[in-house]
C-alpha cells in the first residue's frame, strides 16, 4: 500500500485547526490530542459537508469546517445567460422550499428591471412561499429528529411533505424542483382543485404536527440532548451573521417579513415566535411555531385572494402569452427578442433579499444593460449558518455536534452555490 | 428625516477629509469611498447610537475588466434598529490587489472574504486565516475573473483513474 | 404459499447454483445512498411511507460501503467529491452494481462548468443511468428493478476473487 508522508498533505487547512484558540482545559487529558475527520459522506451531515475536530477524549476542543464539495459555479453560470434561463437553477440553491428561491429571484430581477407583478400573482407567491415554508421545516424536524434518535418522527414529517409535494404537482406540474415563478408574474393560475386541497390540507396539519411533537416534546432523551446544547447569545448572533430561525431561536425578534416588507406581508396578521435561551431546543420550537404561523397566513391568503390575472402584460419585459405569439405579429417578435437576448433592465444594481426558510437569501445583481447579469452574487444564508460551528460545538462532545448540526439546519445545495 | 439625509450627514460631519459618493437607486443608499478609509467608516456605522448598523449581510466584488480600477469591493450592512441596509463600495485595482479586512468590526465577514479570495484574488490584511474556500488548495486560477472560461481550464482539477 | 406448499414429505428439487446465487443476491439489493445534492431528496422520499423501497428487499439504507451491495448515486459530483466517491467505491465489497441517478450523474447535467464532472462514468463504471432532474421516487424504483433483472442474469462464476484495490494511508510519525 502506498504511504502519503505527512509534508504532502495539504497543510493549510491543518494548520488552520491547529491555530484555533482553545480555552478548553479538561481535567485528565490524555498524553495527545486526536483529529477526527467528520468526513463529507456521512449519514448525519445533511449534505457534503466536512468536518475536521480536534479532540480530547471524546470532547471537541476545535473545529473547522471545509465546504466546496458541491460548489457547481452558479455565479460564472449566471453570467452567461439570460435572467430567464436562470429561474431552474435557482430552484436547485436550497433544494428543501424551491419555490421560495423562484419567488426571491424573480422578485429581484424585477426590482431591477423596475416591473411589478399584479396582486393575484402576488397572493399566489405568497402562499406557495409559506407552503414552502411548512415544507422545509417538516424535514428540518424530522432530521434533526432522526439524527437524535427517534426515527419515526422523520417518517411521519414525510408522510405530510409528501401531501404538500401532491398540491404542487398538480399546481406546477412538478412535485419537487418546479420553476413556477415568472418574471412578471406566475407560469399559470391556480386551479380551483388546487385551491380546494390547500385547504383540506391546512385544516388537517395542525392535528398531525400536534401528534408528531407529543413523540418528542416530552421525551427526555430528546429534550436532554438538545437542551443546554450549542447556546449563543443575541449579540453573538448577530455578530456572526445569523438571520432567520437561527437568530429568533436567540432572542432577536428580526423578520424580514415585518422589517422590509415585501409583496402583501403587511396585510397579513401573523406574530413572530421567538425563544430566548438559544440552545438547540429553543432554534426546534421556533421552527415548529412558524409553521403553525404559516398556516394561519395561509388562510388569510385564501380568504383575500384577488381575481385577475397573474401575468404583467409588459410586452418588452415579459413573455407574452403563447396563444397571441402564435396568432399576432408584435407578440412573435417580441417573444424572440426576449428569448434570445433577455430582458434588458437599465444600467445599475440592486440588492433584493426575503425571508426563506433558512433565513434570509439575497440576490445582489448588477447589469450594464444587457440580456444577461453583470454579476450576480447570492447570499446564502446556510454558508452564514455555518459559519457559527466552531463557536458552537467547542467544549461538547462528539455526539452534541450531530445535534447541533441538525438544529443549525444548513442545506449545501446553497451554501456552496 | 429619511435614511440618505441621516447617513449623509453623520458621515460628512465625523469625515470631512474622505471623499464620498452617494446614490439612492431604486430606494437602496450605496456609498462609495476610498479603500484607506474602510475600516475607520465601518466602525462608525456600527458603534453610532443612531446608525447601528450591526448586522453584515454580505462581502463580494464585481469585476469590470475594462477600466483602470478593476475591481469593486461592495459590503451590504443591515440596521436592526432603523430596519434598512446600505451598500459601501471600494475600488480596488489590479496592480495592488488588497484592501483591509472587516473581520475585526463583523465576525461574519471572515468567511465572505475568503469566498471573495477564492474567486476574485482579492487579499484581505489583517484576515485571521485567508485559504481558499470552495476551490481545492491547490487550485491555481480565481474562477469569477472574466478571463476564466466557463467550462474551466483542462487538467486544472484532477480526475480519479477508471479502473475496469 | 411459494414453493414449500407444493413439496409433500420428503420431497426435493433441483436447481443450479447459479440460479440460487443470483435469485438471492437480487431479492435484497441493500443500496449504500451516495446522497449528495436534490436527488438525494427524492431517494429519501422514496424510503417514507408512500413510495416504500423497503417492499423490493433494500430494507436497510446502510451508509456504510462494507456492508452493501448497490451505490446509488444521487446529486451532482464536482472534481473536488469525486476523489471521495471514488474511494467509497473502492470500499465496497464484490459483488456491487452502481446507479447513477438524475441527469447531474449521468452527463453533468444542467451544470455545464468548471467545477462539475459531465458525468461519473469517466471514472466508475455505471450499471443504470436514470433521467430526470430529478427523477420521481417512481422512476428510481424501476432503476432497482432494472438491476434487480440484470443481477439475475449474473452468474456465481462471474465474480471471481480479484486483488484489493491499492488505497492510500496517511503515515503519521
Amino acid at each position: 500500500m502506498d504511504k502519503i508522508k505527512r509534508e504532502e498533505v495539504p497543510t493549510k487547512i491543518l494548520q488552520s485547526l491547529i491555530n484555533q484558540e482553545t480555552d478548553i482545559s479538561v481535567d485528565d487529558t490524555l498524553e495527545n490530542e486526536m483529529i477526527l475527520n467528520m468526513g463529507p459522506q456521512h449519514p448525519a451531515t445533511h449534505g457534503v459537508l466536512r468536518l475536521l475536530l480536534r479532540l480530547d477524549g471524546e470532547t471537541v476542543i476545535a473545529c473547522v469546517p471545509e465546504l466546496g464539495y458541491l460548489h457547481r459555479g452558479y455565479e460564472k453560470m449566471a453570467e452567461n445567460m439570460t435572467y430567464y434561463e436562470f429561474i431552474p437553477h435557482t430552484d436547485r440553491l436550497d433544494y428543501l422550499s424551491p419555490l421560495a428561491n423562484n419567488v426571491a429571484w424573480v422578485l429581484a430581477v424585477e426590482k431591477l428591471a423596475g416591473i411589478e407583478a399584479p396582486p393575484r400573482a402576488q397572493y399566489i407567491r405568497m402562499m406557495v412561499s409559506e407552503m414552502a415554508r411548512i415544507a422545509s421545516h417538516l424535514v428540518a424536524i424530522g432530521a434533526l429528529a432522526m439524527d437524535v434518535g427517534a426515527l419515526t418522527v422523520f417518517l411521519w414529517t414525510l408522510r405530510e411533505r409528501e401531501k404538500i409535494l401532491d398540491i404542487w404537482d398538480i399546481l406546477c406540474g412538478a412535485r419537487f424542483t418546479n420553476s413556477y415563478t415568472r418574471i412578471g408574474g406566475v407560469a399559470n393560475d391556480a386551479q380551483p382543485e388546487v385551491l380546494a386541497k390547500v385547504k383540506w390540507f391546512i385544516e388537517q396539519y395542525e392535528e398531525n404536527l400536534d401528534e408528531c411533537e407529543r413523540l418528542i416534546n416530552t421525551n427526555r432523551i430528546f429534550v436532554e440532548r438538545m437542551d443546554g446544547v450549542g447556546v449563543i447569545s443575541g449579540e453573538d448572533a448577530i455578530q456572526i451573521g445569523f438571520t432567520g430561525p437561527n437568530l429568533r431561536g436567540s432572542g432577536v425578534e428580526f423578520d424580514l417579513r415585518r422589517a422590509t416588507p415585501y409583496m402583501f406581508y403587511n396585510d397579513m396578521d401573523f406574530k413572530i415566535p421567538v425563544y430566548k435561551e438559544g440552545d438547540c431546543l429553543a432554534r426546534y420550537f421556533v421552527r415548529a411555531d412558524e409553521t403553525r404561523e404559516s398556516v394561519k397566513i395561509i388562510r388569510q391568503i385564501l380568504d383575500k385572494m384577488p381575481q385577475g390575472e397573474t401575468i404583467l402584460n409588459n410586452p418588452k419585459r415579459v413573455l407574452p402569452k403563447k396563444t397571441e405569439i402564435y396568432s399576432k405579429m408584435e407578440e412573435l417578435i417580441h417573444d424572440f427578442m426576449i428569448v434570445n437576448f433577455g430582458i434588458n433592465p437599465p444600467v445599475g444594481e440592486a440588492y433584493t433579499a426575503v425571508e426563506n426558510p433558512k433565513g434570509e437569501l439575497g440576490f445582489y445583481l448588477v447589469s450594464q444593460g444587457e440580456g444577461h447579469p453583470w454579476k450576480c452574487k447570492i447570499r446564502s444564508p446556510s454558508m452564514v449558518n455555518l459559519q457559527a460551528l466552531p463557536q458552537l460545538v467547542k467544549g461538547h462532545m462528539i455526539s452534541d455536534v450531530v445535534a447541533i448540526i441538525g438544529s443549525l439546519d444548513p442545506v449545501m445545495g446553497e451554501a456552496d452555490k | 428625516m429619511d435614511l440618505k439625509e441621516l447617513v449623509t450627514n453623520k458621515l460628512m460631519e465625523k469625515f470631512p477629509e474622505v471623499v464620498f459618493d452617494f446614490s439612492d437607486y431604486r430606494d437602496q443608499l450605496a456609498v462609495t469611498l476610498n479603500k484607506k478609509f474602510i475600516v475607520e467608516v465601518s466602525s462608525f456605522i456600527r458603534d453610532d447610537q443612531d446608525l447601528q448598523f450591526k448586522l453584515c449581510e454580505d462581502v463580494t466584488a464585481i469585476d469590470w475588466a475594462r477600466r483602470k480600477n478593476r475591481f469593486t469591493v461592495v459590503y451590504h450592512i443591515m440596521s436592526l434598529k432603523l430596519n434598512s441596509r446600505i451598500r459601501l463600495k471600494a475600488d480596488v485595482d489590479e496592480s495592488d490587489c488588497s484592501i483591509d479586512s472587516v473581520s475585526s468590526i463583523w465576525k461574519t465577514a471572515d468567511w465572505h472574504e475568503r469566498e471573495t479570495y477564492d474567486m476574485y484574488g482579492i487579499n484581505f490584511n489583517n484576515h485571521p486565516d485567508l485559504r481558499r474556500m470552495y476551490m481545492p488548495e491547490e487550485f491555481e486560477y480565481f474562477p469569477l475573473r472574466k478571463e476564466f472560461p466557463l467550462m474551466g481550464i483542462p487538467g486544472s482539477l484532477p480526475l480519479p483513474k477508471k479502473d475496469n | 404459499m411459494g414453493l414449500e406448499a407444493k413439496l409433500k414429505e420428503e420431497s426435493f428439487f433441483t436447481s443450479t447454483i447459479d440460479a440460487l446465487v443470483a435469485w438471492a443476491r437480487k431479492s435484497a439489493v441493500w443500496p449504500m445512498p451516495m446522497g449528495i445534492s436534490c436527488c438525494a431528496i427524492e431517494m429519501m422520499a422514496s424510503g417514507d411511507p408512500k413510495y416504500d423501497i423497503a417492499r423490493f428487499g433494500s430494507e436497510v439504507m446502510r451508509f456504510t460501503p462494507r456492508q452493501s451491495d448497490c451505490m446509488i448515486v444521487a446529486g451532482t459530483v464536482t472534481y473536488k467529491m469525486s476523489h471521495v466517491v471514488k474511494k467509497i467505491y473502492d470500499q465496497m465489497p464484490d459483488p456491487k452494481w452502481v446507479i447513477a441517478m438524475g441527469a447531474c450523474t449521468s452527463s453533468g447535467g444542467m451544470y455545464r462548468s468548471y467545477p462539475v464532472v459531465q458525468g461519473i462514468d469517466q471514472f466508475l463504471p455505471v450499471d443504470v443511468y436514470l433521467a430526470g432532474c430529478p427523477p420521481r421516487p417512481d422512476n428510481l424504483l424501476n432503476a432497482l428493478m432494472q438491476i434487480q433483472e440484470k443481477i439475475g442474469r449474473t452468474k456465481a462464476r462471474d465474480f471471481q476473487d480479484r486483488p484489493l484495490p491499492e488505497l492510500t494511508v496517511i503515515q503519521n510519525n
